[in-house]
């Protein structure tokens, strides 16, 4: 294993980077899609690419869980005969921000958890991932310093830093080598440019401030005392149950599974889609009973997905701090400001009871 | 796009074959299937399986049968009452399902052994009660005693009538039943189950309540087990939800932080007492 290896791209080359790595595979990248809006898309040129945005409407859990996603087909024309599948397709996404790159990490470890999910995992194998700095805040929505995702861990091949008229590329994989290898607009980087790069970091250790007034590491004991909190109740009045906000959530992976028939009706395919827990009928059994009825307990329950069930499971918050969830809400809940109250409320209990005391 | 079969997919299903139907009362029938090449579901009693009809879905379904008393097939106990259990009541002896698992954490049976049981089972509660009561008549001398409580809506909502008429008159059962809408020539108890639990003598030390009901029943049948002096971690309950895939991913049958499907079906009291949207 070598010292980590960093490479430079003028930004006279990146449209020549991306229309030869588009030759070799398809690529994905961020593109715009109007005003403040953002989706990643298949490129064939560096010039559609978005290298300055907001993180888009749907994050690139997209392509590593699609939305609608054939697990087994099935012909019962000849008695039961059924086959699982995977569809996948060898792809490099170019531009995943930190947060994002966060998400990916999440359901990597969710669907390789035993029973292991083998359609994400196969498809996971295929994608190469370009990561991409932020060098400051995208909206006031992010809370990426709270998720601890402003900064790069890991998660990608290469990593592209902006420092004006040239990226400086982190190669972390293989694969990252064979791509910088591959595209030949590399340059090695020397001593400044490296140096460049601490600038920004140290720039960014000042910028980006935890959103939030309660460190990280006492948000899961926050949660503990808040099941009962009065924010929940709030939450229920304004929220409209749309699921938008699950859906456009980089760690969210609930979904249903459904059968479709073809015309011959004996031949079709069991597909999964992504479901809300946000919609009414997510936790309804067939009785008619709901463990989630409340739009309160809905709400509280995807609150609780975030920051404290996965502690236990996985010793890391679900929320990469991208910030999709308040940026959609119709209602405009707002998962700062849900924080804010409950560090709130719990100051306010805090402060009863030590007066009670002394 | 490119597609390739995957053989370890934990979504492939097992073929099934529907050996015999039996209708139970008007809502309920029991269907035994046998897995192709004669294969082993290998259950606990208290596990569920997903069972497949392809083309409308999958639904998950507690196994009702033992995992020692019948050869190779296996037996479960369905309500029509969603859209593949009522595909379900449409097919004949003979007919192909698909099945996947079984799933979950049943009741301990091991942990068990050697303790009275106090099995309650309210209304449907008996389907995945069955198994456990089969496997425990299977190995009778390795429990202590066994009381089962049965309640029902009506006499005839009663499921497995003639086993039921077995286990009044064996002498190593103690069994009671009651009912909330009874019938003239009705002579059993009239009410709900929890005012059989008072007159139960048990040994709280030694005995564990397994319940498996409605929602509404738990929490007062936990409430007079635990008035019985019964350990919280001797009461065992099972959670139905409607599981998805059944592996913990889904999320459909979270309770709070648990999956049932994985941590669950079956939990014991101390486990969830805590937990809010349990019952």
């Amino acid at each position: 294993m070598k010292d980590l290896q960093y490479v430079v791209l003028r930004k006279e080359h990146f449209d020549g980077f991306i229309s030869r790595l588009s030759k070799l595979q398809k690529v994905i990248a961020p593109v715009s899609r109007g005003y403040n809006n953002f989706s990643f898309e298949e490129v064939t040129s560096g010039a559609g690419v978005a290298l300055k945005y907001i993180p888009t409407i749907i994050p690139p859990k997209k392509l590593f869980m699609p939305q609608r996603e054939t697990l087994l087909e099935f012909d019962t024309s000849k008695g039961l005969n059924a086959e699982a599948v995977v569809e996948y397709e060898k792809i490099t996404i170019f531009g995943v921000h930190t947060c994002d790159l966060a998400g990916i990490q999440c359901l990597n470890m969710v669907f390789s958890e035993r029973p292991r999910d083998y359609n994400y995992l196969m498809r996971k194998r295929k994608i190469n991932i370009i990561g991409l700095e932020c060098n400051e805040y995208c909206d006031e929505f992010a809370s990426c310093a709270l998720a601890n995702t402003s900064t790069p861990s890991g998660g990608y091949d290469l990593f592209f830093t902006d420092l004006g008229d040239y990226f400086i590329v982190h190669i972390n994989t293989q694969i990252g080598e064979d791509i910088v290898e591959a595209a030949k607009f590399f340059e090695g980087a020397d001593k400044s440019h490296l140096e460049e790069l601490t600038g920004l970091r140290k720039r960014k250790r000042s910028l980006f401030r935890n959103e939030v007034a309660l460190e990280p590491r006492y948000i899961p004991a926050l949660f503990d005392r808040s099941y009962n909190s009065r924010v929940w109740d709030d939450l229920d009045e304004r929220c409209l149950a749309c699921g938008n906000c699950t859906h456009v959530c980089p760690t969210c992976y609930c979904f249903d599974i459904r059968d479709e028939i073809n015309l011959t009706l004996t031949a079709g395919r069991r597909y999964r889609v992504w479901d809300s827990c946000q919609l009414e009928t997510f936790a309804r059994v067939a009785g008619g009973e709901n463990f989630r009825k409340e739009r309160s307990s809905r709400q509280r329950h995807r609150y609780y997905r975030k920051f404290r069930y996965p502690i236990d499971r996985f010793s890391r918050f679900f929320c990469t701090g991208c910030g999709r969830c308040s940026r959609t809400c119709m209602a405009g809940i707002s998962l700062k400001e849900t924080l804010a109250s409950l560090i709130e409320e719990l100051e306010e209990t805090v402060s009863t009871l030590m007066e009670g005391n002394y | 796009m490119e597609k390739i079969a995957l053989r370890y997919s934990e979504y492939n299903i097992k073929k099934g074959k529907i050996l015999r139907i039996r209708q139970l009362t008007e809502y309920e029938k029991l269907f035994e299937i046998l897995l192709e090449g004669a294969e082993r579901l290998d259950h606990e009693p208290g596990q569920f399986i997903m069972l497949s009809l392809c083309g409308v879905g999958e639904s998950p379904i507690s196994i009702s049968s033992s995992p020692a008393n019948i050869g190779d097939s296996f037996e479960i106990c369905v309500r029509a009452v969603g859209k593949v259990t009522e595909a379900l009541h449409k097919l004949e002896t003979g007919d192909e399902v698909g099945v996947r698992g079984p799933f979950g954490k049943g009741f301990p049976v091991r942990i068990l052994e050697g303790n009275d049981l106090l099995i309650v089972a309210g209304g449907l509660g008996i389907a995945p009660l069955r198994s456990l009561i089969k496997y425990v008549f299977d190995n009778r001398r390795d429990f202590g005693k066994v009381h089962i409580l049965l309640g029902c809506r009506s006499p005839r909502d009663i499921l497995f009538i003639d086993e039921v008429e077995q286990w009044k008159k064996r002498m190593d059962v103690y069994y009671e039943c009651t009912v909330d809408r009874p019938v003239p020539e009705w002579q059993g108890h009239v009410g709900l189950i929890t005012t059989l639990i008072p007159g139960v003598h048990l040994e709280p030390e030694r005995t564990f309540a397994v319940v498996v009901g409605p929602p509404v029943m738990y929490k007062f049948v936990i409430k007079e087990l635990l008035a019985k002096n019964i350990p919280g971690r001797q009461i065992l309950v099972s959670f139905e939800r409607h599981m998805k895939c059944g592996m913990g991913k889904c999320g459909h049958c979270q309770i709070q932080h648990l999956y049932a499907c994985q941590d669950g079906p079956v939990f014991n009291y101390d486990e969830i007492k805590y937990l809010k949207e349990t019952y």
